[in-house]
């Protein structure tokens, strides 16, 4: 593999930004956010640099390294901090780089009245490299570091405004829920040097075809609970929808175009594992099909905009999660979803954030209604990603999604008739709930409250939204002309050979849109004919009770998992007092009685200690005297 | 003459000088006891060199000796430091350890 000096620059930029604007402090606060901006906007120039250079190299010649240093070296296990970016890592360069500068942009702007807006910009340039990061390491130790340092910059940025309690505790609970995930790759990390002595991608995927299968199961189940915490999938979502405390740029780039989609990175990177552990493959499928319905499920009931946006990622990422784990016919279609949502989900976000800007940051869609007058460019952009969420063509959800729902129902059997059918139900709905909040948000009569006077964004702000959506429109086409992207990424997974084909892709499209049309009509039918309600109704069907309440995740997390570890935990520290500082202080108390009540021999006579050293050495003898006769 | 003679002469000195040490009060009567006891082990020592015919038991009473000199050095600075600070040469008024 051909080493090269210069990817190291990708993550340095960012994370000097970090540094600087962290260390510097006040004196930066007039100039921060325009180098952190800078910073990583060329980052996204390096990105593209190397992109080029990679273009210019034969099929075979594309990946590049870089050894960083000598991180751990005992005896003959030696692990280099080290970069390797290949066809998959570039993709992820450039869309977490791109869209993360265009967010840094729209923030210069959404935050221009945050006291802390340069501590915000840090943030946002420590998260960018930690991703950068986690996606061009070289081994699974080099990637856990950017995938701790995501869940930290993470974790900083959803408890931004953390002087409120709520979000205080929001970011805790994202952080909290994220470690089980990390668990789950510290362990994955674990089986795989017990069992192939390595932890590089390299050499695990040499060592990979000479490893028991139940090994690798072990390791693909741990490496899909690491993908289920940091992608929001089932049964580790809950905290996505709390996550949308941060701000609105925060959302878009974090908790929907970047950091959530590092489960499915994971997933593909690792398909050397999945493909040869059935088991652990069809887990990843299943997991995927009930949190894409799980999620949409969610958002059809969601009346706060972000948190219908965030049940929508949910969803998208189940998608993605579900594609990935369809073998190597998938892992092209998950990351090209993956690409494409990037773009739509973060423009929407992004939209979503221009709307609470000119609406004093209400976030129930049931006071917006008729923004479409005020917020033309909003509404234009908004529009073209929820058209590309929905998959309609020539958009990029079309190309994407539809190839998943393709797969899905061709991956044979059975398995492929369910997995097929659930897709195409998550689409109906995601056309639904978009439909619902495209109504509620922008058409409609106005339910504002009287203090709203909305206004379209600075262009600082509808700039970055334009460019998305110039995204949302074109991503698709230009990633799947010519199987682009597939041939593209082809050289990194197995070859597979042809699949049955159940149905044909003109039916499958023409079947989604269908089941989108029939979503679009019944919103329309629902939320656009009659009068919208500016409180949430109280008589509705119980389905929509639990669906507003996340299908009881929080609940049902409380009663398993929280009641019970804290009975645990009282256990313990009542155990603890009882047994261990019992048996300390016990300890303690015999050596102060045992001292007091033989105090009473010490009189301080002379002739008494003379007369029990004459008594001692009497016994002495008499006991000698007895022994040796 | 017997030589167990001395040896029950030997226990009786040791006897009296232990009885002394533990039921009289003046300091230096106390300390003449001890000195009775290392004279008794000493006598001991030269009969059973004399039983064994050899000269170790010899040696080592003088080192006894040596010993009862240091000791009587010691003791006597000790007991007349403590007459002259108390004004009294009773053991059991020197107990001030205790409080």
């Amino acid at each position: 593999m051909m080493t090269s000096t210069s990817l190291v620059y990708l993550i340095a930029l960012p994370l000097a930004g970090a540094a600087i604007l962290l260390l510097a402090g006040r004196h930066s606060d007039k100039w921060g956010h325009l180098l952190a901006t800078g910073l990583s906007g060329s980052s996204f120039l390096v990105g593209l640099y190397q992109l080029s250079l990679m273009l210019g190299r034969s099929n075979g010649q594309r990946p590049i390294t870089q050894k960083l240093f000598e991180w751990i070296s005992v005896g003959s296990f030696n692990i280099d901090a080290g970069l390797m970016l290949d066809q998959l890592s570039i993709c992820f360069v450039l869309l977490i780089t791109g869209v993360g500068t265009l967010i840094h942009i729209y923030s210069i702007s959404y935050m221009s009245h945050d006291p802390d807006r340069r501590r915000f910009f840090a943030f946002l340039n420590l998260f960018i490299a930690a991703m950068l990061l986690l996606v061009l390491g070289n081994s699974y130790l080099n990637l856990y570091v950017g995938w701790e340092g995501v869940g930290l910059a993470s974790y900083l940025l959803i408890g931004f405004w953390n002087q409120k309690p709520a979000y205080a505790t929001a970011s805790k609970k994202a952080f909290v829920m994220n470690r089980i995930g990390d668990m789950g790759l510290s362990f994955a990390i674990m089986i795989a040097f017990a069992t192939m002595g390595t932890v590089s991608f390299s050499g695990v995927k040499e060592a990979a075809g000479h490893t028991s299968t139940a090994a690798l199961t072990g390791i693909g189940i741990m490496l899909l609970v690491a993908a289920t915490g940091k992608s929001a999938q089932f049964p580790l979502q809950a905290w996505l929808g709390d996550a949308m405390a941060g701000p609105t740029p925060v959302s878009a780039l974090i908790h929907a175009a970047t950091m959530v989609t590092a489960g499915v990175y994971l997933i593909t990177r690792s398909n050397f594992i999945f493909d040869a552990a059935p088991t652990a493959q069809l887990l990843v499928v299943i997991v995927g099909a009930i949190t894409l319905m799980f999620g949409a499920l969610i958002g059809t009931a969601k009346d706060d905009i972000k948190k219908a946006l965030a049940a929508s990622t949910m969803s998208q990422i189940g998608y993605m999660i579900l594609g990935a784990g369809l073998g190597p016919v998938g892992y092209a279609f998950a990351i090209m979803h993956l690409l494409t949502h990037g773009f739509f989900k973060a423009g929407m976000f992004l939209g979503a954030g221009s709307v609470m800007h000119g609406m004093n940051d209400e976030v129930n869609m049931r006071k917006y209604g008729a923004l479409r007058k005020f917020m033309p460019i909003t509404f234009a952009t908004f529009g073209l990603g929820y058209l590309a969420i929905l998959g309609v063509p020539p958009f990029a959800g079309f190309y994407s999604k539809d190839m998943i729902i393709e797969t899905a129902f061709n991956s044979g059997g059975s398995k492929g008739v369910i997995l097929g059918c659930v897709t195409l139900l998550g689409a109906g709905i995601t056309a639904f709930y978009m439909t619902r909040v495209m109504i509620l948000t922008f058409t409609g009569k106005s339910r504002w409250d009287d203090q709203a006077h909305p206004h379209e964004s600075p262009w600082l702000m509808w700039l970055p939204m334009a460019i998305l959506a110039i995204g949302s429109v074109t991503s698709g086409y230009l990633l799947s002309h010519g199987d682009a992207l597939v041939n593209w990424l082809s050289p990194l997974f197995e070859s597979h050979g042809e699949h049955a084909e159940l149905l044909s892709p003109v039916v499958v499209s023409g079947l989604a849109l269908v089941m989108v049309a029939v979503g679009v009509a019944i919103a329309f039918l629902k939320y656009s004919r009659n009068e919208v309600a500016a409180v949430a109704p109280d008589d509705v069907s119980i389905f929509t009770r639990v669906a507003r309440q996340d299908l009881m995740q929080d609940r049902f997390n409380e009663a398993v998992f929280m009641r019970p570890g804290q009975v645990l935990t009282d256990v313990l520290v009542k155990s603890d007092e009882a047994v261990i500082d019992g048996a300390v202080r016990g300890v303690g108390r015999l050596a102060l009685g045992s001292g007091s009540s033989l105090r009473g021999i010490q009189t301080g006579f002379v002739r008494s200690y003379a007369a029990l050293i004459l008594i001692g050495a009497v016994v002495l003898v008499a006991a000698i005297w007895v022994v040796t006769q | 003459m017997n030589a167990a003679n001395y040896l029950y002469l030997s226990a009786l000195l040791f006897t009296i000088g232990a009885v002394g040490v533990v039921v009289r009060r003046n300091a230096i009567v106390v300390f003449m006891c001890v000195e009775l006891m290392l004279n008794a082990a000493n006598l001991s020592f030269v009969t059973f060199s004399r039983i064994n015919g050899d000269l170790n038991g010899q040696v080592i009473a003088f080192f006894t000796m040596v010993v009862a000199a240091c000791e009587v050095v010691v003791g006597l600075a000790i007991i007349v430091t403590i007459y002259r600070s108390r004004r009294s040469a009773s053991v059991d008024d020197a107990s001030l350890l205790k409080r």
